[in-house]
C-alpha cells in the first residue's frame, strides 16, 4: 500500500466510522442530550425508519423519497409517543428509563409478531470504486456526506430558525419561556419528534446496507449512547467532536488489531472521558471558553 | 355422619384415580421440552426448528403417538439469551419433569445448559450444526459437525480456487473452534492462512474488515458469521466489490442469506449443508409440501428445521424400541448401532460412540441470481472424529467437549 492510497484508506475508514456514530447519535443527542430523556427506545425509532424506508423502496419509490418517508414516519411516531406517554416523565428521568425500555421491547416483539423474523433487503445502490487496488463502496461516501449534511442542517435549525431558538429557550428555562408566551408543550413535542425523525433518518440511510430484523436497532444503540455520553449536552460542541475522536480510535484499532480491539477501544475511551470530564466534551469546551 | 360418608367417598375417589393413573400408563403423554430462540438475534434461523418439532409431533399424535402415548410439547422462548437457557432448562427438568429436551442454537447456549442436563441426568437433543466435539451421554446431536462440513468443503475450495485462505468468524466458542478446524485442514492440504479475524457477536459494520481482507488477497474466504447483525457483512462486502468466493458451514443452510439479500451479494458462496429446501429429491419435495401445508408463511425451511423434524422421529423410534423413556434403556438401543431412518436428506444413523448423526452432505453453490445448485453430494458421511480421538459413550461418559488441540488422543501423546 503506497502512502496516498494508505491515507485515503485511513480517511475512508475514519469517515465511515464517523458517519455511523454521528447518524446513530444525532437523534439521541436531541432527546437525551438536550431534553434529558434517557431514551432506550432509540434503536426502535431507527428500526421504524429502516422498515418504512425498505417497504417504500419495495413498492417502487426511489430511495431518497423512501428515506424521507422513513424519517417522517419515525418523527410522527415520536411526536405521538411524546404526547401520550413521554410528556408525563420530564421530571422523572429514572421512570423514563423504564418506560422507554418497555416501549422498546413492545416495538421489537410487536415487529417480530406482526412482520415476521426478517425482511428482505433492497441492496446497496451506486456500486463501488477502487483506489490503490482496494474496492470501496460509493454508498458509504453518501453516508459520510449525509452525516455532515445532517450536522449542518441541525446547526442551521437550532441557531437560525425561530423553532430552534424557542426549543433551546424552552429546554433551558421552561417556565420563563412559557411566561413569554411560548407554547412549550408544542415545542417539547416537536423537539422529541425531531429526535425521533433523526433516528428514523439513520435507519433509512443504513437500511440498504444491513440485515433487516426486529432487533436491528440494538446495533446502533451502544454506539449512540457512547457518543452522546462522551459528547455531553450540545450536539455541535459535543456529539460531532466526540464522534470524530471515537471514529479515529475505532478505525485505528480495528485496522490494527481487528473488530474486537475496536469495540474495546470505544468503550475504554468512554470510561476515560467520563472519569476525566464528567460533563463530556461539551463541558470541557465550554469551560475552556469561559 | 354425613361428613364422614363424604370423606370416605372422597378417599375412595382418590384411590380410584390413583389406580387409574397407574393402569393408564399407556395414555399418559410423553413430555418433550422445546427450548429454542423464538425472538432475539438468532430467531431468523430457529423459528423453523420449533415448527419442525410441531409438525413431527402433530403427525406422530395423529398416528397414535409414541408407543400409544401422545407426545406433549412444553415450549419456552429462550430469546437468544444464554441465561434463559439455564433458567428454562432447570424449569423443564425440575418442574415440568419432561422426558426429553430439544434445545439450543448457538454453541454458547448449549454449553450454558449442558451442565444442568448432566446434573439432573436429563436427555437433550441438540439439533444444530456446530463445531463438534461434545462427548456427553446425556446429549444426542443430530446437527452436522466439522468432519462432515469442513473435511468436505475446504479441500474442494482449495482445489478449485487456490490454497491461500482467509477466515472471518464469530468470536465465541463456535467461531474459534471452527476456525481451528479450518486452519488444520488448510495446513494438512498444503495451504496457508492469509489471515483470520474474529468478530464479536452483534457487530454490524464491516468496512475495516473488508479492507483487511482485500489487503491480504486470499484465494477464497471462509465466513463463519453468526446472528443477524453479522449477516450485514455480505451486503457491505458486495457494495465494496470484494468479489471473493466464499465458503461456509453456517450461511444459507441456517440464515438463508441468499433469500434475504439482493443478488448478487452472496454469489459464489459455497456451503456444505445436510439439507436445505432446494434439495431436489422426491422425499424432500414431499417434506417441503407437507411443511407449507401446515406453515404456509414459512420464509425458508433450513437444515436445522429438518434436523429437528427427524430428531422427533428418531426419539420415537428409540422410545418404542426401548419400551420406555428411561435414559439407560434408550442408550442401550443407541448402542445397538442401528437407530436409523430415511430422512428428507437421505438415510441417517446415530453413531453409538459419539451419539452424533451421519449425514448426506450437499455442497450448495449460490449463483449470481442467488439460485442454488449442488455441484457435489457426499453420501453417508459419518461423525467419525469423536470416536477417533477416543470418545466412546458406550463405555464411559466424560461429559466433555473436545477440540482439535484438546482431546484424549492429544493428551495421551
Amino acid at each position: 500500500m503506497d502512502f496516498s492510497s494508505g491515507l485515503f484508506s485511513f480517511l475512508y475508514q475514519t469517515g465511515d466510522a464517523f458517519a455511523f456514530l454521528v447518524l446513530s447519535a444525532c437523534g439521541l443527542a436531541v432527546i437525551f442530550g438536550m431534553m434529558g430523556i434517557i431514551n432506550l427506545a432509540h434503536g426502535e425509532f431507527i428500526l421504524c425508519g429502516a422498515y418504512v424506508t425498505t417497504s417504500a423502496v419495495q413498492v417502487g419509490l426511489p430511495l431518497p423519497i423512501a428515506i424521507f418517508l422513513g424519517t417522517a414516519v419515525a418523527g410522527l411516531v415520536g411526536m405521538l409517543l411524546e404526547r401520550v406517554i413521554i410528556r408525563h416523565l420530564y421530571s422523572r428521568p429514572l421512570d423514563s428509563i423504564v418506560v422507554t425500555w418497555g416501549i422498546s421491547m413492545i416495538a421489537t416483539q410487536g415487529t417480530l409478531i406482526i412482520l415476521g423474523s426478517t425482511m428482505p433487503g433492497t441492496g446497496t445502490p451506486f456500486g463501488s470504486f477502487s483506489v490503490g487496488g482496494y474496492g470501496y463502496s460509493v454508498y458509504r461516501l453518501v453516508l459520510m456526506l449525509a452525516a455532515l449534511a445532517t450536522l449542518a442542517v441541525l446547526w442551521l435549525v437550532f441557531t437560525r430558525t425561530r423553532f430552534g431558538i424557542l426549543a433551546r429557550a424552552t429546554i433551558q428555562v421552561p417556565h420563563i419561556a412559557e411566561a413569554l408566551g411560548v407554547n412549550t408543550s408544542l415545542i417539547y413535542s416537536l423537539t422529541f419528534g425531531l429526535g425521533a425523525a433523526l433516528a428514523g433518518l439513520c435507519g433509512g440511510l443504513y437500511a440498504p446496507t444491513m440485515t433487516l430484523v426486529p432487533t436491528m436497532g440494538s446495533a446502533f444503540v451502544v454506539e449512540a449512547f457512547v457518543t452522546v455520553v462522551v459528547g455531553g449536552a450540545d450536539i455541535f460542541l459535543g456529539t460531532a467532536p466526540a464522534a470524530a475522536i471515537l471514529a479515529v480510535v475505532k478505525a485505528g484499532l480495528t485496522s490494527w488489531q481487528g473488530q474486537l480491539a475496536g469495540q474495546i477501544g470505544l468503550l475504554v475511551a468512554v470510561i476515560v472521558v467520563i472519569r476525566i470530564l464528567p460533563r463530556g466534551l461539551t463541558g470541557f469546551i465550554l469551560r475552556e471558553r469561559a | 355422619m354425613q361428613i364422614r360418608a363424604s370423606g370416605v367417598l372422597a378417599t375412595l375417589g382418590t384411590l380410584f384415580a390413583l389406580s387409574a393413573a397407574a393402569f393408564a400408563q399407556d395414555g399418559e403423554p410423553i413430555k418433550m421440552g422445546v427450548l429454542e430462540d423464538q425472538s432475539g438475534d438468532f430467531a431468523v434461523a430457529t423459528i423453523g426448528k420449533v415448527h419442525g418439532i410441531e409438525l413431527a409431533a402433530e403427525e406422530i399424535n395423529a398416528n397414535g403417538g409414541i408407543a400409544g402415548r401422545p407426545l406433549e410439547l412444553v415450549t419456552y422462548d429462550t430469546q437468544s439469551d444464554n441465561r434463559r437457557y439455564q433458567e428454562f432448562m432447570r424449569r423443564v427438568l425440575q418442574r415440568d419433569k419432561v422426558d426429553v429436551v430439544f434445545a439450543g442454537f448457538s454453541s454458547a447456549s448449549r454449553e450454558a445448559y449442558r451442565p444442568i442436563v448432566d446434573q439432573f441426568d436429563g436427555l437433550a437433543f441438540y439439533n444444530n450444526q456446530y463445531e463438534g466435539g461434545v462427548c456427553d451421554a446425556n446429549m444426542i446431536v443430530t446437527g452436522a459437525v466439522p468432519e462432515q462440513q469442513f473435511s468436505t468443503l475446504i479441500p474442494y475450495m482449495m482445489e478449485k480456487y487456490g490454497k491461500n485462505v482467509y477466515t472471518i468468524a464469530a468470536d465465541y466458542n463456535f467461531g474459534q473452534i471452527s476456525a481451528e478446524w479450518v486452519r488444520d485442514i488448510v495446513k494438512e492440504n498444503g495451504g496457508t492462512m492469509a489471515g483470520e479475524e474474529f468478530i464479536p457477536l452483534g457487530v454490524s459494520q464491516f468496512s475495516q474488515t473488508i479492507q483487511n481482507i482485500q489487503n491480504a488477497k486470499p484465494d477464497f474466504l471462509v465466513t463463519l458469521l453468526v446472528g443477524t447483525a453479522q449477516a450485514s457483512y455480505y451486503e457491505q462486502a458486495a457494495s465494496a466489490n470484494v468479489g471473493l468466493p466464499m465458503a461456509s458451514s453456517v450461511n444459507v443452510g441456517q440464515g438463508y442469506e441468499h433469500k434475504r439479500f439482493q443478488p448478487p451479494s452472496l454469489a459464489d458462496m459455497y456451503v456444505t449443508t445436510n439439507w436445505i429446501e432446494e434439495v431436489d429429491n422426491p422425499a424432500s419435495k414431499e417434506f417441503v409440501e407437507k411443511w407449507h401445508e401446515k406453515f404456509p408463511d414459512e420464509p425458508y425451511i433450513n437444515q436445522e428445521a429438518e434436523n429437528s423434524y427427524i430428531a422427533v422421529y428418531l426419539y420415537k423410534q428409540m422410545v418404542e424400541r426401548a419400551g420406555s423413556t428411561d435414559h439407560d434403556a434408550i442408550r442401550k438401543v443407541i448402542a445397538e448401532g442401528d437407530v436409523c431412518m430415511d430422512a428428507p436428506e437421505g438415510h441417517v444413523c446415530i453413531d453409538p460412540k459419539s451419539q452424533h448423526m451421519s449425514h448426506t452432505i450437499y455442497l450448495a453453490k449460490v449463483g449470481e441470481d442467488h439460485s442454488i445448485t449442488f455441484p457435489k453430494v457426499w453420501d453417508d458421511i459419518k461423525p467419525y472424529w469423536l470416536g477417533d480421538v477416543g470418545c466412546d459413550l458406550t463405555k464411559d461418559n466424560p461429559e466433555a467437549q473436545y477440540t482439535p488441540s484438546d482431546n484424549p488422543k492429544k493428551s495421551g501423546g
